[in-house]
């Protein structure tokens, strides 16, 4: 056990005395959250929308008034028909067409509900949720105004149309994508380097000829890099709820857990690579072209893996990111509990031990 | 040995802030003369060497190689001299020819020349069956050898070694020196440096840096007269023993 | 029983279509408490056969024993008594002198003051730079951390690959005091070495080259073996005088030696004309002159 924290101790040296591994670990992922949090939140100031006001009476006008007025949009032109729709957004003039029906204040004032149209261009899916979103808190806002002295609740029904990428992906995609992405950075390629690089160095040598077990060797490697990834995890969490005001709806322990398992998983993955690179340029590379990339391209984080002709599907399925990707999204934004997600879990329970397995395998208790 | 100097320095220094790791030096190399540069582990020969060779520039004082001027002729020098090194000298995973066309087409020499001298040369080396043989795979003798070839392909005027013969057999080492001697006959200076003591005695002139200073100059046989020594190792270790730096 | 044995161990690298072969049918033995040398050049096959001993490789052929355990069974008790330093000084450089000591100490499941009597000579001579990053330390410095760091654990046979190699011949020197003081602890110490002037200082040597033991014996037992003349010659122009001595009748090998020529008489002559204005004098054989008559003999 002594051996142990000695060990553990000294790879905590290793990484607080270098300033680049430093940057790494803790600075990045904040940098991160915070480059795609602000990108995201800055591109919906002042949107331009369009209108096909088909209604043409007081409440179309104030409605429209109301959405002019708001600080996400800015009324770009009135349109005169459907058709004018699709040509505007092909032209670019436009990110949200608001389409309003005929007799729109007589169906509020008699029937006390009314439907609205909302049109975003999804093909920027983000983007496209976060206008609907507003689009329709502003309307609810209309609604909540224009319902305050009247007895019977007014109800306007927003129906929603996302050109070009119906299914569409939530707005707060890059908080559970960037989590991936630093977890993975973090565990599969550090991890990777250090080994490689006490190989480099000749030390390998020595503790190999030491009574150290090998399976020592590994696990003290790898858990200065799981606590301080669980110290990442809780300052993007932190990030997204307090900065970026992204909530958690599920269970925080059930998310926690969640994390650390798709840590280990990077963890094991970082050792397989370790075991089979000779040098730090090979480690990082295994872990930047194999691991990183896969990971942006197949998670789901930057394009979404429904709309993938299906071999790419099918590979998707080997990216431990989208796994954990799937879990972080629906525990944190849908809230949902570990029965709606055990069977990602179990698919990265198993990768982790199929890693470990085979790293434990591939790790020489000698040099050749 | 003409009395031609093609290297002479005056009072030579290279500070890095408060440390002096070269303390004002001053010598002259005449042309065709074998100089060895001895001096103990952190003595700063190798920080001398790089002020010469134009990587490095001097703090204060004087230095000329091959006429020109290292403060303010660097790049002129380059193309003058060779260079070899224990570490660094060929590309492992080029062909034994491909490394010499890359260091001949450094230099700006014609493919007519390079083709002709390669030719030359892999004779000479009796490398003619292993032309095309990855560096890698040759013997580390070989390849000591191979590199000093290549480091004075160009015909300069001076060649800087920097330990070219460390680990090398006894057999391999004296045929390193044997081309020494050639380089020599031809008019090529060469400036080595080295730990192999008997090989200070094969240097037609030897300096012994001690704390970035010179403590010593002159042939070998002088030298062990001048300090009662048996053999070149001797006078090394009276002078490096006095180092009160060397191991800090 | 001897600390170390070796029996006919084999070792190639590569593929089928270029096989080296790093150590051909090797064998030899060390006794307790024996300095004993492996001394050839660069590619002699010096660090396969210490990655074999240690148990870091494993030969193709051939089985050894150190310290009553076999290599390849018993692994793992040989790794917890010997002391191993590789080539390379292996410290890590982010790490100051006490705290790769302290590390190297702990996972051999020791402490550093339970073997301090050990390593106190040389420790003491880098302490007063114990805070000072491995990385910042003079070749000759590293030296002697690395050999407290491979001592710390008190191993019964210590293996040295080259450890003397990069290192000035003022701390070469000290080194080798270093190891006299260890082999008085009883200590079996096996040494690589490219520097054939260090044999003398070793009980017994192994001269190894292209993964062939040429000779085992005492380094006196070597050089008397030698069996021919040996004159050292020098002139004004040691060039020409080189090729004039080859040239002569009844010589063997004339080649440079410090700051004379040696040339070798072949078997039965004893003496031969010098060329004019030449200084001679017959001398004894050193390691250098033996290992140059083998290497040339084999090949």
């Amino acid at each position: 056990m002594k051996q142990f924290i000695s060990f553990i101790r000294k790879e905590f040296y290793h990484i607080f005395r270098d300033r680049k591994t430093m940057l790494i670990l803790l600075v990045m992922p904040i940098v991160q959250i915070v480059i795609f949090g602000f990108a995201l939140t800055n591109e919906v100031k002042n949107s331009k929308f369009s209108v096909l006001d088909n209604a043409h009476d007081a409440a179309s006008a104030a409605l429209i008034q109301q959405l002019d007025a708001s600080q996400y949009f800015e009324l770009q032109s009135n349109l005169h028909s459907y058709n004018d729709i699709s040509e505007a957004f092909k032209k670019g003039t436009i990110k949200l067409a608001v389409v309003i029906p005929e007799h729109f204040s007589d169906d509020l004032e008699h029937q006390n509900k009314a439907q609205v149209q909302l049109v975003a261009d999804a093909s920027d899916p983000n983007v496209a949720n976060t206008l609907v979103n507003y689009a329709g808190a502003v309307i609810l806002d209309y609604q909540d105004r224009i319902t305050q002295d009247k007895k019977l609740p007014y109800t306007i029904n927003t129906e929603i149309r996302m050109l070009y990428n119906p299914q569409l992906k939530g707005a707060y995609n890059f908080v559970p994508g960037v989590m991936a992405m630093v977890l993975l950075l973090v565990c599969t390629m550090m991890t990777a380097i250090t080994i490689v690089k006490e190989k480099e160095m000749g030390t390998m040598e020595i503790m190999l000829v030491s009574p150290l077990k090998p399976l020592l060797i590994i696990i003290a490697k790898a858990i200065p890099y799981l606590l301080l990834s669980i110290v990442n995890i809780i300052s993007i969490l932190l990030l997204s709820v307090f900065v970026l005001d992204v909530p958690i709806n599920g269970s925080i322990v059930l998310l926690m857990s969640e994390s650390i398992l798709f840590t280990i998983v990077s963890l094991s993955l970082g050792l397989l690579i370790s075991t089979g690179a000779s040098s730090q340029q090979t480690a990082m590379f295994i872990s930047l072209v194999g691991m990183f990339l896969p990971t942006v391209m197949f998670s789901g984080f930057m394009f979404p893996v429904e709309n993938m002709p299906k071999p790419l599907q099918i590979i998707s399925n080997i990216v431990p990111a989208k796994w954990y990707y799937i879990i972080v999204r629906s525990v944190m934004i849908k809230g949902v509990g570990i029965e709606a997600v055990w069977k990602e879990t179990l698919v990265l329970f198993g990768m982790m031990l199929f890693f470990l397995g085979m790293a434990f395998k591939q790790f020489k208790i000698r040099l050749a | 040995m003409g009395n031609e100097k093609v290297i002479t320095a005056e009072q030579l220094t290279k500070r890095f802030g408060d440390f002096v790791a070269v303390d004002a030096i001053s010598f002259e190399v005449s042309k065709g003369e074998i100089f060895g540069f001895l001096g103990a582990n952190g003595a700063g020969k190798t920080t001398a060497m790089r002020m010469l060779c134009g990587l490095s520039l001097p703090t204060s004082g004087k230095a000329t190689v091959a006429g020109f001027d290292v403060f303010k002729q660097n790049e002129s020098i380059k193309k003058k001299i060779g260079y070899m090194s224990q570490k660094f000298s060929l590309y492992e995973d080029l062909t034994v020819k491909e490394n010499i066309r890359f260091y001949g087409g450094i230099y700006g020499k014609s493919d007519s020349f390079i083709k002709e001298k390669t030719e030359k040369l892999l004779q000479q080396l009796h490398l003619t069956n292993e032309a095309n043989a990855l560096v890698r795979s040759l013997p580390l003798g070989w390849k000591q050898k191979l590199a000093f070839s290549v480091a004075i392909f160009h015909e300069p005027d001076i060649v800087f070694l920097d330990e070219p013969t460390g680990g090398v057999d006894p057999v391999t080492r004296r045929e390193f020196w044997n081309m020494i001697y050639e380089a020599s006959a031809r008019g090529i200076t060469v400036f080595v440096t080295t730990h192999y003591l008997d090989e200070a005695e094969y240097c037609n002139r030897v300096s012994i840096m001690v704390d970035g200073k010179i403590e010593a100059l002159d042939t070998p046989a002088k030298l062990k007269e001048q300090y009662h020594a048996e053999s070149m190792d001797e006078v090394f270790l009276q002078l490096a023993r006095k180092a009160t730096r060397s191991d800090g | 029983m001897p600390a170390v044995t070796v029996d006919h161990i084999t070792k190639t690298y590569g593929t089928k279509k270029s096989i080296v072969t790093a150590l051909d049918d090797v064998s030899f033995h060390v006794e307790q408490g024996e300095l004993f040398g492996i001394i050839g050049p660069d590619g002699a096959g010096k660090t396969s056969l210490f990655r074999i001993l240690t148990t870091l490789l494993l030969a193709d052929k051939g089985n050894a024993v150190v310290d009553g355990n076999d290599v390849v069974k018993d692994y793992r008790s040989i790794r917890n008594k010997v002391g191993y330093m590789p080539g390379k000084f292996s410290l890590y450089p982010d790490l100051s002198i006490e705290e790769n000591l302290a590390f190297f100490a702990t996972i051999f499941n020791t402490t550093v003051s339970e073997n301090y009597h050990l390593i106190k000579d040389i420790y003491e001579q880098i302490a007063p730079f114990k805070d000072r990053r491995a990385g910042k330390l003079s070749g000759g410095m590293k030296q002697k951390l690395a050999l407290c760091c491979a001592l710390i654990h008190k191993p019964t046979v210590l293996f040295l690959d080259e450890p003397t190699t990069g290192v000035d011949a003022v701390s070469r020197k000290e080194f080798w005091i270093m190891l006299k003081g260890l082999k008085q602890q009883g200590i079996t110490i096996l040494v690589s070495t490219p520097y054939m002037d260090e044999a003398s200082r070793c009980d017994r040597v192994a001269l190894i080259q292209g993964g062939k033991i040429l000779q085992i014996n005492t380094p006196e037992g070597i050089t008397q073996q030698f069996g021919r003349k040996l004159f050292a010659v020098k002139s004004a122009n040691m060039l020409d005088l080189l090729h004039q001595l080859k040239s002569i009748n009844g010589v063997q090998d004339a080649y440079p030696f410090g700051e004379f020529h040696h040339v070798v008489l072949k078997e039965g002559v004893d003496n031969i004309t010098m060329p004019p204005n030449t200084v001679s004098k017959e001398v004894k054989p050193d390691i250098e002159d033996c290992f140059i008559a083998l290497m040339k003999n084999n090949g």
